[in-house]
């Protein structure tokens, strides 16, 4: 069963500078309980996909364009009252920095039990309860009095922690993680990911991992969407998309990965820099970094998928011959 | 926070000290108190017997530890116009600045922080800019001026409201105010609104910037995301981190409002401290001057006292470094 | 084809022009507060009557409403006060002094109060939380009482009511540039400096300096309408400027008596110059706020 379906999304800010196209036609799917990894690097338009299906996106943004269809319903078309009565409840979303994210005067169970509270009727007993159980949930110990402690009384892993457990307060049928793991330590990150997991197949949450690192989502996505410059480049099975990528840009990432190198050989990097968005060249926008580009690729290169849903949107993926 | 606590007394205590040396040295050095005070055709000896009675012939640093004793013991010198103890003579007139300065403050909360609060959440508007621009004005304007216009627009052209003067008192719940009466709210209304004005404008200014600063954090968001309606993101969230510094500067401009009064009590003729201070001044009835100064010198200590405690209060980051997590 | 952006290239003065410009409030501010001090800079060229020329006053022309005729034959636009000054002369040589008394002790303040945050910022260790102790101390006090004090202690006259208003407005200045100074000191490019030996002053003034300039002006700004502000009310209450000085709070301190009479022009027109002259230095100094500030997301 379907539970997200984003066609064509299109998301622009509109600047003093320019207009920035930070999501230029996005199309992906998500089935219940499905793990889908959008990786890509910092400006990709990554997060902004995820702000733009909870329609968060502040101004001078706007979703510009495209369908965000949750559950057979348009989100994009979806008024103010609609979407905060699903935010929190249908759609769950954490951040990347638990200390920015939980508000640093409220106490854990005011910011837990909130979150209950918005969506049901329930009294307040019942809400500390379920927050209580929340946090068991998650693995913190001494649930009882970390409702009653500050974030900034907790570690790093352990704020987090309760950004989940408030994600799937309510039983959400969709999470979205937006760098989750990038402001915590890497053994702290391992257990994150875990805890995530867990959550989402016991429920059957839909669960789409943003992230720049490639390593995090290949053992926990199921599919992997690259992002370049506010389009998916590539995408497929998790196992595809490792062992047999297509994309230039994808072949890069995972390049540039310290652990695929032998020892004594020069680590592989993606020349060039991160590209403007507010310049971005004609047609393929990862032409001017890629090794090999030609001619053809100042147009629009093709999104070409296939027999195993292996989607690459380029003139020349690896795999084939590069003709001019 | 015990000895936070205790840090902050000694601090409060030295710098009473310091004001005390100050004013001391000013008053009786650089002015000279003989010419000022003594008849210039009394007679050889009325006038060594002032001096006598006042104390002046003592070396300056006799004078200085007598003059501390008194500020110790409250006995700071008769006034020389009244002839009553300088201290009684303040403290007589203290309820009335009080109240006027209370019921600015009061203003300046309930007017200001609505105003502030709407023109940080819709900044493009209209009436947003209107608001910001009114605020300009409002901390622009010297009191004085505005004071002035008031009276000749209110009291002589339109006469809805009395010019100078303190209305009526009532006793209420112990304590005695013009606020209790018609007719001492007629009187207090313009002093009070002349004397808010500049507040209301600086905590409107204080509230937008901290909504417009506080919007942009993740924890907005995040509430959001969630699924909170507006109102309480706004009402609980927001308000939260932006009122501790609002109330911070609030504390702090309690005694800007005390020491202000100064001007709006002259122009409307309102009897408090401030306006037996200017009188004095012009009097030179020096005792009063320096009892006035050591009183605000030492209100301003323990406002600001109690404002660093309120603030390690409220912000839990704070209280809860201090004991240990 | 996609379609092409341009990307403006700007000098930094231009696009601080540029952004200032956004607010047309702000650019009439600043028009307004430029012709103002043209006006007062030419009064003696432009205005019918010296009014501090005792040949040239004439207490007959007293009291006399706006748009009449004084004897010499011109028309008093502005009427007159109890002396029998013309009020348009009056208030543009009031506007030269209460210009100068707020630009010079802002100046002064601004110096001194500068140098004294980078010595502490400079110095550290103790002499640093000395010199910010005093800071702290003197900004819990609102200047306005600072003001009183010193004037009580001084007397009256131009040159005390200037220290009394450096004294009480120094210490903002210092404050913000020992702040922008630490941060600044931190940076690398300071260590760089270091690294080559440059001399001390020359890492303070080619490159810490120029760094705090941004909030110095926003301050300066506000804090000299403040200035003028401050001694109009103490001219006012009458413990600031002298007669013999007569800055605009003088002139509105002269006309208070006679408002109950309905004479409302002789406080009236001073007032309405000395607020035009401070909302206009404030508009500006908004603005500037807004422009220089990093925080504010553009």
């Amino acid at each position: 069963m379907t539970v997200l379906s984003v066609e064509g999304l299109k998301t622009h800010f509109f600047t003093r500078a320019g207009v920035v196209r930070a999501v230029d036609g996005v199309d992906f799917a998500l089935e219940r309980g499905g793990i889908m990894g959008l990786v890509g690097e910092s400006g990709s338009g990554k997060s902004v996909t995820g702000f733009s299906i909870l329609g968060l996106v502040d101004p001078p943004g706007r979703v510009a364009g495209g369908k965000i269809v949750f559950h057979g319903e348009d989100l994009a078309q979806a008024s103010e009252a609609r979407m905060q009565a699903l935010r929190g409840a249908r759609i769950a979303m954490i951040f990347q920095d638990p200390m920015m994210t939980l508000n640093p005067v409220l106490r854990i169970d005011t910011q837990m039990m909130e979150a209950i509270q918005a969506h049901e009727a329930v009294s307040r007993t019942e809400a500390w309860t379920r927050a209580r159980d929340g946090l068991a949930q998650v693995g913190i110990p001494s649930a009882e009095q970390r409702l009653r402690a500050y974030p900034h009384q907790l570690s790093g892993g352990m704020r987090q922690r309760v950004a989940i457990a408030i994600a799937f307060l309510n039983n959400p049928d969709l999470l979205i993680a937006d760098e989750p793991t990038t402001a915590l330590d890497v053994t702290i990150q391992a257990q994150i990911v875990h805890v995530a997991q867990t959550l989402c197949r016991e429920r059957g949450t839909a669960l789409i991992w943003i992230t720049h690192d490639l390593a995090v989502v290949a053992g926990l996505a199921d599919r992997i969407a690259v992002m370049y410059a506010g389009r998916i480049v590539e995408a497929g099975a998790t196992d595809e998309i490792i062992d047999r990528p297509r994309h230039p840009y994808t072949v890069g990432l995972l390049g540039s990965v310290p652990s695929a190198n032998k020892r004594g050989e020069r680590l592989t990097q993606i020349p060039g820099m991160t590209p403007n968005m507010l310049a971005l060249p004609d047609g393929c926008a990862f032409r001017e970094r890629c090794p090999r580009a030609t001619e053809a690729c100042t147009n629009e290169p093709p999104d070409a998928a296939d027999a195993d849903a292996h989607a690459v949107r380029c003139f020349h993926p690896h795999g084939t011959e590069v003709t001019a | 926070m015990t000895v936070f606590i205790i840090r902050r007394l000694l601090q409060a205590v030295i710098v009473v000290f310091i004001m005390s040396l100050i004013v001391f040295f000013g008053v009786n050095v650089i002015g000279d108190p003989v010419d000022m005070l003594i008849n210039p055709e009394a007679d050889q000896a009325e006038i060594e017997r002032t001096i006598k009675a006042l104390g002046l012939d003592k070396p300056i640093h006799e004078q200085y530890l007598f003059f501390l004793k008194g500020v110790a013991t409250g006995d700071f010198g008769k006034s020389f116009i009244f002839g009553e103890p300088a201290l009684k003579l303040i403290l007589h007139h203290m309820p009335a600045t009080i109240e006027l300065a209370l019921v600015s403050l009061i203003m300046a909360i309930v007017l200001g922080i609505p105003l502030g609060l709407y023109a940080g959440l819709f900044p493009d508007q209209r009436v947003s800019r209107g608001i910001m621009a009114a605020s300009i004005l409002g901390f622009s304007l010297p009191t004085f001026w505005v004071g002035l216009m008031m009276i000749m627009l209110f009291a002589v052209y339109l006469g809805w409201l009395p010019s100078t003067g303190r209305g009526d008192t009532a006793v209420f719940l112990g304590i005695e105010s013009s606020l209790w009466t018609r007719d001492g709210l007629s009187h207090l209304f313009m002093p009070a609104l002349n004397l808010a004005l500049t507040n209301i404008s600086l905590v409107i200014r204080l509230t937008r910037a901290g909504v417009r600063e506080a919007m942009h954090q993740d924890y907005i968001k995040f509430a959001r995301a969630k699924g909170l309606k507006p109102r309480r993101v706004i009402g609980v969230h927001l308000m939260k981190n932006i009122l501790i510094p609002i109330i911070t500067v609030l504390g702090l401009e309690f005694g800007s409002l005390m020491a202000f009064s100064v001007v709006t009590e002259t122009i409307f003729a309102w009897p408090g401290m401030g306006k037996l201070l200017i009188d004095s001044l012009l009097q030179l009835d020096r005792p009063v001057v320096v009892a006035y100064l050591m009183i605000i010198v030492l209100f301003f200590v323990v406002i600001n006292l109690v404002v660093d405690i309120l603030y390690s209060v409220l912000d839990p980051r704070v209280r809860l470094k201090d004991q240990g997590t | 084809m996609t379609d092409t952006v341009t990307i403006r290239v700007e000098t930094p003065f231009q696009r601080f022009w540029s952004e200032f410009r956004e607010s047309k409030i702000a650019l009439v501010a600043l028009i307004v507060l430029a012709s103002i001090i043209v006006l007062a800079v030419l009064a003696p060229w432009i205005t019918p009557q010296n009014p501090y020329d005792l040949a040239q006053v004439d207490v007959l022309d007293g009291k006399m409403e706006p748009g009449s005729e004084a004897f010499a034959g011109y028309t008093m636009w502005l009427g007159s006060d109890g002396a029998g000054r013309d009020l348009y002369s009056a208030i543009l040589y009031g506007l030269r002094i209460s210009l100068t008394v707020g630009l010079a002790a802002g100046v002064l303040a601004l110096i001194i109060g500068t140098a004294i945050g980078l010595v502490a910022a400079y110095a550290g260790g103790r002499t640093e939380m000395l010199i910010m102790r005093a800071v702290d101390i003197q900004l819990s006090f609102p200047a306005v009482l600072i003001a009183l004090m010193l004037v009580a202690i001084l007397g009256r006259g131009i040159d005390k009511i200037i220290i009394a208003l450096v004294a009480a407005q120094w210490a903002y200045y210092a404050r913000t540039v020992r702040a922008t100074a630490l941060v600044e000191s931190a940076k690398e490019y300071v260590e760089a400096a270091r690294c080559l030996a440059l001399s001390h002053t020359r890492i303070v003034f080619r490159h810490v300096l120029p760094n705090c300039l941004a909030p110095l002006i926003v301050i300066g700004t506000v804090q000299t309408a403040s200035a003028i502000a401050l001694e109009s009310t103490l001219s006012f209450l009458g413990v600031g400027l002298r007669q013999t000085e007569p800055s605009l709070g003088v002139l509105i301190s002269n006309g208070f008596e006679y408002m109950m009479s309905g004479r409302y022009w002789i406080s009236f027109f001073p007032g309405v110059a000395l607020l035009v002259t401070i909302v206009s230095i404030n508009l500006v100094g908004d603005q500037l706020r807004d422009v220089l500030n990093p925080r504010l997301k553009r």
